[in-house]
């Protein structure tokens, strides 16, 4: 297994591949307790939905970066989701559902007109974390950085609007811009997650380690830090065994987090009852 | 100086005209101010003005600053992973809004308010798995946090058994004896209220039809004001 892991290391795009899928999955798993508890999982589906309309866009264009442009437009929708959610006429996870599902449709018929079904739309679709380009690699980090740091910069408040928006509101809080900061974060790390888990795949890695992490811990502190271990342990796992056995990471990555979601529930049932 | 005077207040939800009609009413220092009324005569409606929640109402609305708030209990509470402590600190969110992490000043109030209420033992326990009555204790010490002044409550003791439920007024009784804390809350336990409040306002159709003291009250009553 060293043997292994040391000839993994020696590839560049496995190191590069290693350093991108920690830090996404470090901010996928610290936004997603706040989703998960905000009965937000869903939105992580229909921005990946969304995301994967301009991809194929922004390529069938013959941009050789679409994250320049798929960031924007996904953070835009986030906000328009959460909006909709909020006060609109039609309920939230109808709305995701609409605008998803268009976005896909979108994307697919831009597909078949254009390029086909070639291997960058199929790489959009299930993730490819192991062809990263170097463009693709700096803008991957640098936007989990500043995930990171916003995350905890905000973090009391944030507790506090996701605990009880009223509460944090007569204090005085802004409720509805931490709501907007969460879209956007969670907008942020849903596009540069595609590339590691793909459009089918990414939001599991946001709700995951949440869920996990709920069944054993029951603070908010150690929720989150607990999501945080989960999360970067599953991606490590995953990639591994991704690697020894040929199978698509992404899907690896999401297996080993089932296999944990299901080992913690029958640990919790064996000391609670 | 009147901690909160509310003067011709009304307010109209879209989809529900004159939910409030010209209400008007101050709250004392140092007071136990309890409005009651049917479900659905605008009470929580008249809270959530006040404490700013509800935008676009007519009339004036002047307040003290820093208000506590007990909100009524959210579903999404019931599943949270919170600690008792991280509940009450979150009480001191608007004292420092500009800091990132809590001050030491806050960390010494919630610890002396957790001790106060007799929950600073279990400060550990998770917020959820309490039962009720404890729970509206541990938003109470939240309240306070915010505030050394006046709390607002929107119905504390609904769901909690009588017993309890006087616990809970008890507590708020001696919150304002001991701490000089005002209290205006919201609840549909006539009763109750007319035995621990000093004033009591009743509400009907959005409309202020009694406003004064506990002994004068009679049920459906003229406002003597």
């Amino acid at each position: 297994m060293i043997n292994t892991i040391s000839v993994m290391l020696s590839a560049l795009f496995i190191r590069k591949a290693l350093l991108v899928g920690t830090l996404i999955s470090l901010c996928a798993a610290l936004l997603g307790v706040s989703l998960v508890l905000k009965r937000y999982s869903m939105i992580g589906d229909g921005l990946s939905h969304v995301g994967f309309g301009v991809l194929t866009i922004a390529t069938s264009l013959g941009m050789t970066t679409p994250l320049y442009v798929a960031i924007p437009v996904v953070t835009i929708a986030a906000i328009l989701l959460l909006k909709i959610g909020d006060r609109g006429k039609i309920k939230s996870d109808s709305a995701i559902a609409l605008i998803s599902s268009s976005a896909l449709a979108i994307g697919v018929a831009v597909t078949s007109v254009t390029t086909g079904m070639n291997t960058d739309v199929c790489n959009f679709m299930f993730g490819s974390i192991l062809s990263m380009s170097k463009a693709d690699v700096i803008i991957s980090v640098s936007v989990s950085i500043i995930v990171a740091i916003l995350f905890v910069i905000y973090y009391r408040k944030l507790f506090a609007v996701t605990f009880d928006e009223d509460f944090a509101k007569a204090s005085g809080l802004k409720a509805s811009r931490y709501s907007n900061l969460i879209a956007i974060l969670t907008a942020l790390v849903i596009v540069i997650g595609m590339r590691m888990m793909g459009v089918m795949l990414i939001s599991s890695i946001i709700i995951f380690p949440a869920l996990t992490s709920m069944i054993m811990f029951k603070s908010f502190k150690k929720v989150v830090i607990s999501s945080a271990v989960i999360s970067i342990v599953s991606f490590w796992i995953g990639i591994y065994l991704a690697y020894v056995y040929n199978i698509s990471t992404g899907a690896m990555i999401v297996i080993v987090n089932l296999v944990l979601f299901i080992l913690f529930t029958i640990i919790d049932k064996i000391l609670h009852d | 100086m009147d901690l909160i005077k509310v003067k011709n207040v009304s307010f109209s939800y879209p989809t529900k005209k004159d939910t409030l009609k010209n209400v008007t009413f101050s709250v004392k220092p140092k007071s136990f101010t309890c409005i009651v009324g049917e479900n659905g005569s605008g009470k929580s409606t008249l809270l959530k003005c006040i404490l700013g929640l509800n935008k676009g109402y007519t009339g004036e609305i002047i307040k003290e600053k820093r208000i506590g708030y007990l909100p009524q209990k959210s579903e999404i509470q019931s599943h949270f992973p919170a600690s008792i402590e991280e509940v009450v600190m979150s009480g001191t969110i608007g004292n420092n809004i500009r800091s990132i992490f809590y001050k030491k000043e806050d960390k010494e109030k919630a610890k002396e308010i957790m001790e106060t209420l007799g929950i600073y033992d279990i400060r550990k326990k998770c917020f959820a798995d309490l039962s009720g009555g404890q729970q509206q204790r541990v938003l109470i010490a939240r309240s306070l946090c915010a505030t050394d002044k006046i709390i607002v409550l929107d119905e504390p003791t609904n769901g909690l058994d009588p017993s309890i439920a006087k616990q809970i007024y008890e507590l708020l009784d001696s919150l304002k004896k001991t701490k000089g804390i005002t209290i205006l809350m919201v609840s549909h336990d006539i009763e109750r209220a007319l035995k621990y409040a000093d004033t009591v306002i009743e509400l009907t159709d959005g409309k202020v039809i009694f406003n004064g003291k506990p002994q004068d009250f009679h049920i459906g009553g003229e406002s003597n004001d």
